[in-house]
């Protein structure tokens, strides 16, 4: 035991510092998932909310989890809880049916309280508008960050949107 | 449809094969009891404000016998708004009353549920949205109330409330379940949450432009809807579309067959924690849904369907391209099924759980996909084919268990069924036309559509206004029949089932709730 402990010491520590983070060799899903970690300091944690779409939006927001798109490999999740959220991913033009339900949602998620508003409907009520039965987009209920255009938008504008929705967040700090 | 005692029907013009007739009160019934005796089934239920055109109200109900379809015609008087109850004849007709009550209000005399179904309280409770005084400015709403569901009591029994949110990326509604333990002994789904007005909407658009707002009726469905949709305005403006055109909606029909049943393939296995399954058939989808984006310029194939034809041809490099992926799709869906039907512990979720038996979907009129699993051999493309499903000749499938593993194995058949179709159309696309020219509508003119839409029949009817717009349309979509059936499905099996279950019939709630 002795001489190994000698022969340790003996020799010291020979590590050299380590170098600097070489930033050009990031690959575009690193730069992505710092910038979530930028502004959370750990993974984004998504409630999506149909408040009324026609199915549109959801099934292209499903994509987002198929082995092309990967979100989750970005560091990006769906919560079954807006507790645990930190963005209400919010399509449809918002039914009337559902506004109480959406509001609700939104008191129950803590800080920053991000909320993105997916496709035409979600923007200002699409083809349905605003009528007895819908509010006419989201932002007639909720404080919006982003707004993506579409009908249905492609699974990689969604992502877009929510990356613009973070990194616009992490810049006004 | 010859009725003793009944009008004489007079054939409507157009693709459906649909006759219509105006009848009494009396009429009304005895023709509902004749349709049940002999086989048929209720496709939709709706009611109409007619009073401006110097009518009164009216309901209508479309039924489905051997012969086509049926639409029955019966005046309501403004003074008594009510009508005979069919819910006793027809289970899924109990709630499109309710509907009809809630937006027209016309009652059902004698329904025994009264409860309001699509009004939550957004406008109030003698405020009727298709009526035409009804003005959207001046409703009286109110905070969403309590909902009576059905309660069950005794020792031991628990209700868990799930939704309007639920837990995944998925539609908003809430169910009440009764438990004991694990085991369900009660279902009961309270929907409308997505409710957006549609049948209002419809009368601020042309006849020529609707189809857009059908094809959001249901988005997994526009296809569907938007076919619906033009055949209907096809009927009322007495348009035949080009032999291209038809083929073509053929080819994006069974595309949207193909990319909803990879779909549900995948989540299906997904539900039954094996996420390998997800992967592939979400993958698979994927390459499916850029094929139809390249071919048809829209992932999902929105607004391609327009009546007079299609908006725009297939584009002309892309025919090859989804020919060759229809057979790399097939070939490995064809290995995913081997692994699902060798999988122990998959089959031993989807054997027996959530099953409907062919005498009780006969009995609740169970539809499309769904009632296929339970023995229920309706499929529009076989039964009333029209060109090009008339030389395709589509093979029917169908699987007397009703359980989740029948309603698997009936996608799994589908989905070679329709990739073989989509070859076999892409070889036998007529050259010409995809679109014509519409005249314009007469007013008061009518027509409806009926298509098999990947998850049942879609039906549409449309009634022509002045100057070309739209006085009244209605969809139907075929999860207002299947909704009342998962409630059953769902008794005596375990709640980490329902999941899984309600999966395999994977309806819609944007459709029914409109």
């Amino acid at each position: 035991m002795i001489p190994i402990l000698l022969k340790a010491l003996k020799t010291g520590i020979v590590t050299e510092p380590a170098p600097q983070a070489r930033e050009e060799w990031l690959t575009r899903s690193t730069e992505i998932r710092n910038a979530v970690l930028r502004l959370l300091g750990r993974a984004l944690v998504i409630r999506e909310v149909d408040a009324g779409s026609c199915n549109g939006c959801e099934l292209e927001i499903h994509a987002l989890g198929n082995p092309y798109y990967n979100l989750e490999g970005l560091g990006i999740r769906f919560a079954a809880s807006p507790r645990h959220a930190d963005m209400l991913l919010v399509t449809g033009p918002v039914a009337k049916n559902m506004e109480q339900a959406l509001r609700i949602a939104y008191e129950a998620m803590p800080a920053p309280k991000l909320v993105v508003a997916v496709g035409d409907c979600g923007r200002d009520g699409g083809i349905f508008g605003a009528g007895y039965a819908t509010c006419g987009g989201v932002a007639k209920v909720l404080p919006v960050d982003v707004t993506i255009p579409g009908c249905p938008p492609p699974p990689i504008a969604i992502l877009e949107g929510i990356l613009a929705a973070v990194s616009a967040r992490a810049a006004a700090r | 449809m010859a009725i003793p005692g009944l009008p004489i029907f007079h054939r409507l013009a157009g693709e459906a094969p649909a006759d219509f007739a105006r009848v009494t009160a009396a009429q009304w019934s005895e023709a509902a009891r004749a349709v049940r005796d002999s086989g048929g089934r209720l496709v939709a239920l709706w009611g109409a404000d007619r009073r401006d055109a110097g009518a009164a109200f009216c309901v209508r109900a479309a039924y489905a016998t051997v012969e086509g379809l049926s639409i029955l015609d019966l005046h309501v008087p403004e003074a008594d708004p009510s009508y005979p109850d069919l819910s006793g004849l027809f289970v899924p007709a109990g709630r499109m009353q309710r509907a009809v009550r809630d937006l027209v209000g016309l009652e059902a005399s004698g329904a025994a549920d009264a409860r309001p179904w699509l009004r939550h309280g957004a406008w109030g409770d003698a405020e009727y949205p298709l009526r035409r005084e009804f003005d959207p400015a001046a409703t009286s709403p109110s905070a969403p109330g309590p909902y009576p569901f059905v309660r069950v009591e005794g020792d031991g029994v628990h209700e868990i409330p799930v939704g309007p949110i639920h837990a995944g990326v998925i539609e908003p509604g809430h169910f009440r379940l009764s438990v004991v333990g694990e085991k369900v002994l009660r279902l009961e789904a309270r929907l409308g949450y997505t409710h957006k007005g549609i049948d209002r909407r419809f009368q601020d658009f042309t006849v020529e432009a609707g189809h857009r707002l059908a094809g959001r009726c249901s988005g997994d469905s526009t296809v569907a809807y938007a076919w619906a949709y033009a055949q209907a305005a096809e009927a009322l403006l007495a348009v035949v579309v080009p032999p291209r055109a038809r083929w073509l909606r053929a080819l994006l029909l069974e595309c949207e067959r193909i990319a909803n049943h990879l779909g549900d393939l995948g989540a299906l296995g997904n539900d039954a924690a094996f996420g390998f399954a997800l992967a592939h058939f979400s993958r698979l989808r994927e390459d499916w849904l850029r094929a139809c984006d390249r071919a048809f310029g829209h992932r999902l194939m929105m607004d391609r369907i327009v009546p007079g034809g299609v908006a725009a041809d297939l584009r002309a490099d892309s025919r090859h391209g989804i020919a060759s992926l229809s057979g790399a799709v097939e070939r490995e869906a064809r290995t995913m099924r081997d692994i699902y039907d060798e999988h122990s512990g998959l089959q031993d979720r989807f054997i027996t759980a959530g099953r409907v038996t062919p005498d009780l979907a006969r009995a609740l009129g169970l539809a499309g996909l769904a009632g296929r699993a339970s023995g229920q051999a309706h499929d529009l493309r076989a039964d009333f084919p029209a060109e090009p499903y008339d030389r395709l000749a589509v093979k029917v499938a169908t699987h007397p268990a009703g359980d989740v593993a029948a309603r698997v194995r009936v996608r799994f058949e589908e989905l070679f069924e329709s990739l073989r179709l989509v070859r076999a159309i892409l070889e036998g696309l007529p050259d010409g036309e995809v679109r014509v020219e519409l005249p314009d509508a007469r007013p008061g003119a009518f027509g409806v559509g009926w298509v098999e839409g990947w998850r049942g029949e879609v039906f549409v009817a449309i009634e022509a206004g002045e100057a070309n717009r739209i006085r009244r349309a209605h969809a139907h979509d075929p999860s207002w029949q299947n909704w009342p059936v998962v409630e059953h499905a769902i008794m005596g099996n375990i709640v980490p089932d329902f999941p899984l279950i309600n999966k395999s019939f994977n309806l819609s709630y944007s459709g029914p709730d409109c």
